[in-house]
């Protein structure tokens, strides 16, 4: 049961960062129906920008909750912006095009973000200093949730939260859902599409940001690899929840979570990342709308 | 089993889109040689319909059957469009879906995909049967374009063709798999009065010539009653009536789903 | 007119370098390392005046490539320089005697070319001629059957594996049989070949009903986990160390010298190739190549003709993974060392590049595409490492401004020969606009 309780708990940490990458995912696909592959480097990004912001401030002998902060912030805002600009630059022009261009350019995109960032940094694993706290009220249950367990845990809850209040009750948020169920119709009545399309993929990647600075706190290091995978289980995750859907993709992603600490633990370490790729492949096979995605009828 | 007994029967068809009866409780049937329509205001659910019979989608409740010849009734509902494609029913689309970018004649050859047998290892080996099969292909699919008047355009891209031209060719690459019964989502949507004057002669040659049985979706009212035998009206999804062009005209049922109270 | 317009694309571009000065510096201006726990950031000021002027170049040629491509519109590549070229090269091709002749020169070249070049050169070439193998094969399921498939290179693995698994486990047999292990080439090739198919069609067979992007990743999952098995599978397959000292051919029961032996491959290559592009010809120009053609363009008109999708998919599939097999088999025996590293998503990622870059569907493309790719970076060495960058890039621009690829696909249409028709009325004499 000890075994079991510590399992459940790391797997609920990982999920809930698989859901803040997840969450690009779904939204992206939502509104444009692109498998964006490149998103997992732009989480990437978001760790190594989070790494070198961080590690100049620190030097420059600031205070650590500063440090964190503005290294937060900086992944946040370049992240965005690389997600805002791939979108202009890989997407727009392929709109009108048969769907797997766009997922063909969304592959080279993601291999020219890898080769960037290892061609201007390293190949090699770099540790990533953690700057988030050691929070003392944990102390007595740190065996079963560590203190940046805890963090990445209410970091995402809260995120989910603003972002589904956000979704429900705002403006733009109308204008997102009126361009996820029909483009033209939502250019008809004065949704500026474009820039909707553009918020999206900005809001995915300051989440996926978020989430680089956290699994690469939690993990303890990174390299220009370390997107793919995590964006191919974030992709996972989304599908499985049901794509297109915000809690499907949050549901998805702890789902996900959960099978890999307790298969890990129960069964064979050796297939770790195999148990992402056997979820996509059942769920494909037996529910391919994901748990809550909505049945697609093709119009004919 | 007499001559009359219908080639198809829909029995009680209900359609549910989440929540929505697309279609609700229709029965209808077609008997041999007739030539049938389906009308009803925009969103009544005829294509829908259409859809059921042909495997696009399996309806919610309800059997389609069809008879063959002078062969037992099947079920056909739920089964795949290509398999009911194989068993005799053909349809045409009511926004166009032509292979645009093949000629006119590879149309044609798709529709008699299933006439031809050669698999992977022959297309490999093209054996003296294969290249006889592929030659024979071509005149069959020639006579067909000729029938439909299409043969001055044989050669050409699909998507180059006139508008009447291209509603044409779906008819013409239905006929090419042989069908009994041919369904036409409004084969006459987009012509001008000439074009559909001449496809009404062209329904009448494919029932008589060709001995294929004939249902059609159509808004064109003249169209309708020049050509059907019976016709079935259709509204929210219900069947308000059935009968001859000349019942039809006079129910105030079908006045009442057109004009509105 | 033009002069404001000129000017604004320059505000603009001016406005873009700022802007991608602003987004790169982070990774290019600043180099991070880390010791004992603490980033250190050095910066590399001197990138900067590059990486702008590079900006502000680009984005103007880019918006100038864009408006051209809208302007151009759906057009297919009528004009052009590259154009008016391949047509003139289709005509000169279409006269007997060049054709014939065209032929002999190229044959003649791909004969000598082991002993002109040597080793070296030929070990490179067989390389490549293994790419052209895998992207025809490729270009049978994602060109020709229009499914994308990023799982490939497992088939390429079940290729490679069949014959290592076939020598180290009935070598020992055939030696103590007193045959030649040589002829365990020649089992493994078909044996490998039809295993993948087999392979193919199993793996495939459930998901084939869902959409291309679906279709997509799900062949991704399939490809990792078979990497993965052949990893941690060590007892059978070796694991991450694999399989060594897997015999090259045998020529007729002669052991040859390494030198031999890879002049030898090179034209067992070279005859696969051949083949290849013979039987993918056939079935292009054939009953199940019309209706994969039919299927690309209106997969739902398509089946409500009769023609099961289902069933059409899967061969393309089998297809495809039937050639990965024989290349497999050739890779192993050209290294005569394999291990799972050589048959990860990115070797997948390579030959679909191959076949979009070279011209997706189309024959010459994908031979194109693979020398291109592989032969490349062998004589270009200061570029190889930015290969992957390159190879990224290259894949955007085609993707978006040359959909067709560089040696685009010239199908045979099927057109009727005979008298055009009795009353002799031409096409546009309907006199009413093609509409769609």
């Amino acid at each position: 049961m000890d075994f079991f309780l510590k399992l459940f708990l790391s797997g609920t940490a990982k999920g809930s960062i698989y859901a803040l990458i997840a969450l690009g995912y779904t939204m992206v696909y939502g509104i444009v129906q692109l498998i964006n592959f490149a998103h997992g480097e732009v989480y990437m990004i978001g760790g190594f920008t989070a790494l070198i912001i961080g590690g100049l401030l620190f030097s420059s002998g600031m205070a650590v909750p500063l440090v964190l902060l503005l290294s937060i912030l900086a992944a946040v805002v370049f992240s965005a912006a690389f997600g805002f600009t791939i979108e202009k630059l890989a997407y727009k022009p392929l709109r009108e095009k048969p769907r797997l261009s766009a997922l063909i350019s969304a592959i080279g995109i993601s291999m020219i973000l890898q080769n960037v960032v290892l061609l201007a940094q390293t190949e090699k694993y770099l540790s990533f200093p953690s700057y988030l706290p050691e929070l003392e009220f944990l102390r007595p249950v740190r065996e079963y949730l560590n203190s940046t367990q805890f963090i990445i845990l209410v970091t995402t809850a809260a995120i989910m939260v603003i972002l589904t209040l956000t979704i429900k009750f705002t403006r733009m948020g109308k204008a997102m859902r009126a361009t996820a169920q029909d483009k033209h119709m939502a250019q008809l009545v004065g949704v500026d599409i474009n820039g909707v399309i553009s918020l999206t993929f900005i809001i995915g990647s300051a989440l996926a940001a978020v989430g680089g600075v956290l699994i690469c706190s939690y993990m303890g290091q990174i390299n220009y690899y370390i997107g793919f995978v995590a964006g191919i289980k974030a992709f996972v995750a989304a599908v499985l929840g049901g794509i297109g859907s915000i809690p499907g993709a949050v549901l998805g992603s702890f789902i996900l979570g959960w099978t890999e600490s307790l298969g890990t633990g129960y069964l064979s370490s050796d297939y770790e990342d195999a148990y992402a790729f056997v979820i996509l492949i059942l769920i494909l096979i037996l529910k391919p709308d994901g748990i809550l995605g909505k049945n697609q009828k093709q119009k004919v | 089993m007499s001559a009359t007994d219908p080639i198809l029967e829909i029995d009680r068809l209900s359609m549910i889109f989440g929540g929505l009866r697309a279609i609700d409780d229709v029965s209808l049937h077609i008997r041999e040689g007739e030539i049938c329509a389906l009308i009803g205001p925009n969103g009544a659910g005829k294509t829908t319909i259409f859809n059921c019979i042909t495997g696009v989608y399996r309806p919610t409740e309800g059997r389609v059957t069809i008879r063959r010849g002078s062969g037992q009734r099947e079920a056909i509902q739920g089964l795949k469009p290509n398999v009911i494609n194989r068993k005799g029913l053909a349809r045409t689309f009511q926004n166009i879906r032509l292979f645009g970018n093949m000629t006119v004649l590879e149309n044609v050859m798709i529709g008699r995909h299933n006439a031809l047998a050669a698999g992977v290892l022959r297309a490999i080996a093209r054996d003296a049967a294969t290249r006889d099969e592929e030659e024979r292909l071509i005149d069959d699919c020639r006579r067909i374009l000729v029938k439909m008047r299409l043969d001055p355009f044989i050669n050409e891209t699909a998507r180059n063709l006139p508008y009447g031209a291209q509603r044409r060719l779906e008819i013409a690459r239905a006929l090419a798999t042989d069908p009994f019964l041919l369904l036409l989502d409004e084969p006459v949507a987009g012509m001008n009065p000439h074009e559909t004057k001449e496809l009404e002669e062209t329904i009448n040659l494919i029932r008589d010539e060709e001995k294929v049985t004939i249902l059609l979706i159509e808004h064109d009212m003249s169209l309708v009653m020049n050509v059907s035998e019976r016709i079935y009206v259709l509204d929210y999804g219900r069947l308000i009536a059935e009968g001859t062009p000349d019942e039809i005209k006079g129910n105030p049922e079908v006045i009442k789903a057109y004009l509105g109270e | 007119m033009e002069r404001n317009k000129l000017f604004r694309d320059l505000r603009t571009s001016l406005i873009i370098a700022a802007w991608f000065s602003f987004l790169l510096f982070p990774l290019l201006v600043m180099k991070v390392s880390v010791t004992s726990g603490a980033a250190l950031v050095r910066f590399r000021w001197e990138r900067l005046p590059g990486i702008a002027v590079a900006a502000f170049a680009l984005s103007f040629a880019w918006r100038r490539a864009l408006e051209w491509n809208e302007a151009r519109g759906d057009k297919p590549s009528g004009a052009g320089p590259i154009a008016a070229l391949t047509a003139r090269a289709r005509s000169a091709l279409a006269v007997k005697p060049i054709r014939l002749s065209v032929s002999a020169v190229l044959l003649a070249v791909v004969a000598v070319y082991p002993f002109a070049l040597g080793m070296y050169h030929t070990n490179i070439m067989i390389t490549a001629l293994i790419y052209v193998i895998l992207a025809l094969g490729l270009n049978i399921v994602v060109g020709l059957g229009g499914l994308l498939n990023l799982g490939y290179a497992a088939f390429f693995a079940v290729g490679a594996y069949t014959y290592g698994l076939l020598w180290k486990y009935a070598g020992p047999a055939f030696v103590a049989a007193g045959v030649d292990p040589g002829w365990l080439f020649w089992i493994a090739l078909p044996t490998a070949g039809v295993l993948a198919a087999v392979f193919g069609a199993l793996l495939s067979l459930p998901v084939l009903r869902l959409r291309g992007d679906y279709l997509a990743i799900i062949t991704l999952a399939f490809g990792e986990i078979v990497r993965m098995v052949l990893q941690n599978s060590g007892a059978v397959t070796g694991g991450a160390t694999g399989i060594s000292l897997i015999p090259r051919p045998w020529f007729f029961g002669l052991r040859l010298p390494p030198r031999q032996a890879a002049t030898y491959i090179y034209y067992i290559a070279v005859a696969l190739v051949a083949l290849t592009v013979f039987v993918v010809r056939r079935i292009e120009d054939s009953r199940v190549g019309r209706a994969l053609e039919a299927m690309r363009e209106d997969e739902i008109a398509c089946e409500a003709m009769g023609v099961d999708l289902v069933r059409n998919k899967l061969v393309t599939f089998s297809l495809g993974a039937f050639w990965a097999g024989i290349a497999g088999v050739l890779l192993a025996a050209q290294t005569t060392y394999i291990n799972p590293d050589s048959f990860t998503l990115w070797e997948s990622i390579t030959v679909l590049m191959a076949v979009v870059i070279g011209g997706t569907g189309s024959i010459p493309g994908a031979i194109g595409g693979a020398l291109l790719l592989k032969l490349l970076p062998e004589y270009f060495r200061p570029l190889a490492q930015y290969r992957m960058l390159i190879y990224g890039i290259a894949m955007i621009l085609v993707i978006i401004f040359k959909p067709d690829g560089l040696f685009p696909r010239n199908r045979k249409k099927y057109t009727f020969e005979g008298a055009p028709s009795e009353g002799g009325a031409s096409p546009a004499a309907d006199g009413q606009e093609a509409r769609r």
